[in-house]
């Protein structure tokens, strides 16, 4: 009986540690790469960046450009894949739980979950940017709207399978239409989740660069023009940082840390803010 | 023997006789393959309290989920027979449910307030088919509450949310919400066994209050509460309805050898 207790005790410290120890090899790495950014992000950091445009080689200059660029690209994206993702989430849980229409949308709405994003970008670049003959900032939306989408569709779908059951037949034994319910009683309970869920689709493609350099590709000047290549902050870091150029590099520090300090910030906006929004 | 458990005599306190305002006609339920409801007839009085007692599993809340066609938002359940409301058969598949449900309201063993205030979960179920001005809504909330015996305690705090009420006050607005679009049945579905004993005294109280004004059907685990608050009991065991009359009647000189077995306990 004792022996056996003493062995428990082992397993459970056995376990206990294994599991602390496996968490600080992942830990290590990931303020590893905190610090490295950091370190580098701040010292290039400065207010010229959002005053000027990305320079020549050998020359001053900011993200100013590229930053808006991302901002416009990402904003019309999420614009588009928030109403399809959560239509279709609502599709997914409230009507077509079992038929074969859903069951077939729920599997290749998990392909596209983990698609490479790369195969997204030759995607759009074939069937969009090769026939209008030219990259452009719709094409660069389009791309990361379709990387956005299913992220938006599964935690809508997640979200709703969380609202129990008696809160929807509450609602209709009032006599409500399936779309009051929906709308009103069931999204409403999970509206915290919902946008939090959208909130993370931003995170995931505010980061994306792959499906950028075939459709948005980059613009070295100010463009406000959607319909033309423009900068954005993923593809300036790729192409800056493999640069010679040491300015060009520094840039490429301070966008990096540009783009994850704002997935941070949405991240914790998703985890405190709109967390709370829902349980009210 | 037989002396020894002698019942006292009772005179069944004949009430007076209203008009049926559902009538169950050898209804049978289907969850897919099994049977969950066996050839049940019942009459359900106008403004009266008719309970519905028996085992888990017996398909007590099977059939009150007949009477608002809830079964229908489930493939694969079915019913087969006539429940006549208002003269039609709410079995035809041309019922409209939404106006089924609007006139036959419901409440659930678990108290379900919307997330959204006070207010607007009573006012939620009122907007759906009455389009009131903001001082009329304001008075069908208000007696709405207060038919629920809530509005003393809701009146200050009408915008909050109703999710931050008690189990007991969150079930108590459930009723007020299912009251105020003023039905003509009201089904509880174990309304009581998620609450504590205050809150069920109260909810006891409601129902006897609101059998002036509502026919109501209720689905109970506790015999006590059945006796208490109902004019009419109907046994059931295994989907099929075993005993069906008055429920002095019922509890206290029962036709049927498995109905007592059940009230007094001795049941299994």
């Amino acid at each position: 009986m004792d022996n056996r207790y003493r062995k428990r005790l082992f397993v459970n410290r056995f376990n206990l540690v294994m599991s602390l120890g496996t968490m600080a090899f992942g830990m290590v790495f990931l303020f590893w790469i905190l610090f490295v950014l950091f370190e580098n992000g701040f010292a290039a950091l400065s207010p010229v960046l959002f005053t000027q445009d990305t320079p020549p080689p050998g020359s001053a200059g900011g993200l100013k450009n590229a930053i808006f660029g991302s901002l416009v690209i990402v904003a019309t994206a999420t614009f588009i894949s928030t109403p399809i993702g959560i239509l279709a989430g609502i599709y997914l849980a409230e009507f077509g739980k079992a038929g074969l229409l859903a069951k077939a949308t729920r599997f290749i709405n998990d392909i596209l979950l983990s698609a490479p994003s790369i195969v997204i970008g030759l995607f759009v670049y074939t069937v969009y940017v090769m026939q209008v003959q030219h990259f452009s900032g719709w094409a660069g939306s389009m791309a990361l709207a379709l990387i956005a989408i299913p992220v938006v569709v599964r935690t809508t779908e997640n979200m709703l399978y969380l609202v129990p059951n008696s809160l929807r037949e509450a609602a209709i034994a009032l006599g409500a239409p399936m779309w009051k319910v929906i709308l009103m009683v069931t999204l409403k309970a999970v509206r915290g989740g919902v946008i939090t869920g959208v909130l993370l689709a931003v995170a995931r493609i505010s980061g994306e660069t792959a499906p950028l350099l075939f459709t948005a590709l980059n613009n070295q000047f100010w463009n406000s023009d959607m319909n033309t290549p423009m900068a954005n902050l993923p593809v300036v870091i790729f192409q800056f940082a493999m640069s010679p150029f040491e300015d060009w590099k520094t840039l490429a520090w301070a966008g990096a840390l540009l783009i994850t300090l704002t997935v941070l910030v949405l991240n914790i906006l998703a985890r405190t803010v709109f967390r709370q929004a829902s349980v009210r | 023997m037989e002396a020894m458990i002698a019942r006292p005599k009772v005179e069944p306190r004949s009430l007076p006789l209203t008009a049926p305002k559902m009538s169950v006609e050898k209804l049978d339920f289907f969850y897919g393959k099994f049977q969950g409801l066996k050839g049940v007839s019942l009459n359900i009085a106008e403004r009266r309290v008719t309970a519905f007692i028996g085992p888990s599993g017996c398909g007590k809340s099977t059939l009150l989920r007949t009477f608002n066609r809830m079964y229908s938002l489930y493939p694969g359940q079915r019913a087969e027979g006539r429940i006549v409301f208002n003269g039609k058969n709410i079995l035809e598949p041309k019922t409209d449910l939404n106006l089924l449900r609007a006139k036959i309201g419901m409440v659930f063993q678990k108290p379900t307030p919307f997330p959204m205030s006070i207010y607007d979960n009573i006012a939620f179920g009122v907007r759906l088919y009455e389009s009131l001005p903001q001082r009329q809504m304001d008075e069908r909330v208000e007696w709405a509450l207060t038919k629920a015996a809530m509005w003393t305690e809701a009146k200050d705090k009408l915008k909050q949310s109703g999710m931050a009420l008690s189990g007991g006050q969150q079930q108590r607005l459930c009723i007020a919400r299912a009251v105020a679009v003023k039905p003509e049945v009201l089904l509880l579905d174990e309304p009581t066994s998620a609450l504590d004993p205050i809150s069920t005294a109260k909810i006891e109280e409601l129902i006897s209050e609101l059998k002036a004004d509502y026919t109501i059907a209720i689905v109970t685990h506790n015999m006590q509460q059945a006796a208490r608050v109902s004019d009419f009991t109907a046994y059931m065991y295994l989907g099929e309805l075993i005993e069906f009359g008055e429920t002095d009647q019922i509890f206290l000189q029962p036709a049927r050898k498995e109905t007592e077995d059940y009230i007094t306990g001795r049941f299994g």
